[in-house]
């Protein structure tokens, strides 16, 4: 008895130590990640709002009369081909390795540059058609959800290049490798709010 | 006995969401891992396009939105898998468990506005008739 209440001891006092030495990585990755959860709380409200609203079109058009499917298939393609080469970026930052980081980063501004450029012009043509968010119920929940992943893929972009200027000027500190695993974690998790918005706003919406 | 009170007490170590196991750094594997998901998330993508697309001639009408629905979860259990590297390893218990109670608050939030939503536009009179009233 006296021999097993020893061990017992002995273990608690070791987790107590494990806990003390949890590296700050951890930690910082834990708390980031618990704010994309709220995150993504937040944005389950807008689809909330978005399913009962999107039937009420006012008289206005509907999903059917402005969705271009064929350019949300290359958003798509644009932000799925980004997250990819948003993980190269994060071998290439661990392993220390330039020419992979620089590059893939490279190429993920270019892909998200890309996908708000076709996200903008879809807006502004929406709103020269006279589908702008005044126009009804749906299309005022269309554009702040649509919009509100727009803005933080706008976000994303400037915190991306952020990243890169920081690697350049600062090199791979600890300090900068847990920046770069915050940021690599929004990028996903953006991709997995744009999986929602192309299937419940896009793809249900022409599917009717 | 002392080696399952170890087992029991011991923590096997945390991993950060986003990072793979420790044992797991090698630059091919990751590699590896993000191509799977790469190659996975496009096919399931591509399926859903090519339902929304032709699906109603092809399959029952009223059964679509739920196919692509049943593929959206599919492609974010991907994602997060193969590119947040949520798993359900032992290292990984404190993410899963934030994640669950991040989803049960989503789905609260979007099954709740629906059903009642729903439910009072059952028990209102239609758009027409309230200006009929009101005139």
């Amino acid at each position: 008895m006296s021999a097993a209440q020893g061990t017992a001891g002995r273990d608690l006092r070791m987790g107590h130590a494990a806990r003390d030495i949890v590296s700050k990585r951890i930690i910082v990755g834990y708390g980031f990640w618990i704010f994309l959860l709220s995150d993504i709380i937040m944005f389950s409200a807008f689809f909330a709002a978005y399913a009962v609203l999107s039937g009420q079109t006012a008289g206005g058009p509907s999903g059917r009369d402005v969705f271009h499917l064929h350019i949300v298939a290359i958003e798509t393609a644009c932000l799925l081909l980004s997250s990819f080469t948003c993980g190269v970026a994060s071998i290439g930052a661990r392993a220390h390795n330039s020419l992979m980081y620089y590059g893939s980063m490279a190429v993920t501004a270019v892909l998200g540059a890309a996908f708000l450029f076709l996200e903008a012009r879809e807006f502004a043509g929406m709103n020269a058609i006279g589908a702008g968010p005044s126009r009804s119920a749906f299309l005022s929940s269309f554009f702040t959800l649509v919009g509100c992943h727009g803005l933080h893929v706008t976000l994303g972009l400037l915190w991306l290049l952020t990243m890169m200027a920081q690697v350049f000027a600062k090199g791979y500190r600890h300090d900068i490798l847990r920046r770069i695993l915050c940021f690599s974690l929004f990028w996903h998790t953006l991709d997995i709010i744009w999986i929602g918005i192309f299937t419940v706003v896009y793809l249900t919406g022409m599917a009717q | 006995m002392s080696d399952a009170g170890q087992a029991l007490y011991l923590h096997p170590g945390d991993t950060a969401p986003g990072d793979e196991r420790p044992d797991r750094h090698e630059i091919a594997q990751g590699l590896i891992g993000y191509l799977i998901g790469l190659g996975l998330a496009a096919l399931i993508t591509v399926v859903a396009f090519f339902l929304a697309i032709t699906g109603q001639l092809l399959v029952w009408g009223p059964s679509i939105p739920i196919a692509l629905f049943v593929l959206a979860i599919a492609q974010m259990g991907v994602h997060l898998v193969f590119f947040l590297h949520i798993t359900s390893g032992p290292d990984n218990t404190n993410n899963v468990l934030a994640l669950a109670f991040g989803v049960l608050i989503v789905l609260l939030l979007i099954v709740g506005s629906l059903w009642i939503m729903t439910h009072l536009n059952q028990n209102m009179l239609p758009m027409d008739r309230i200006m009929q009233m009101q005139r």
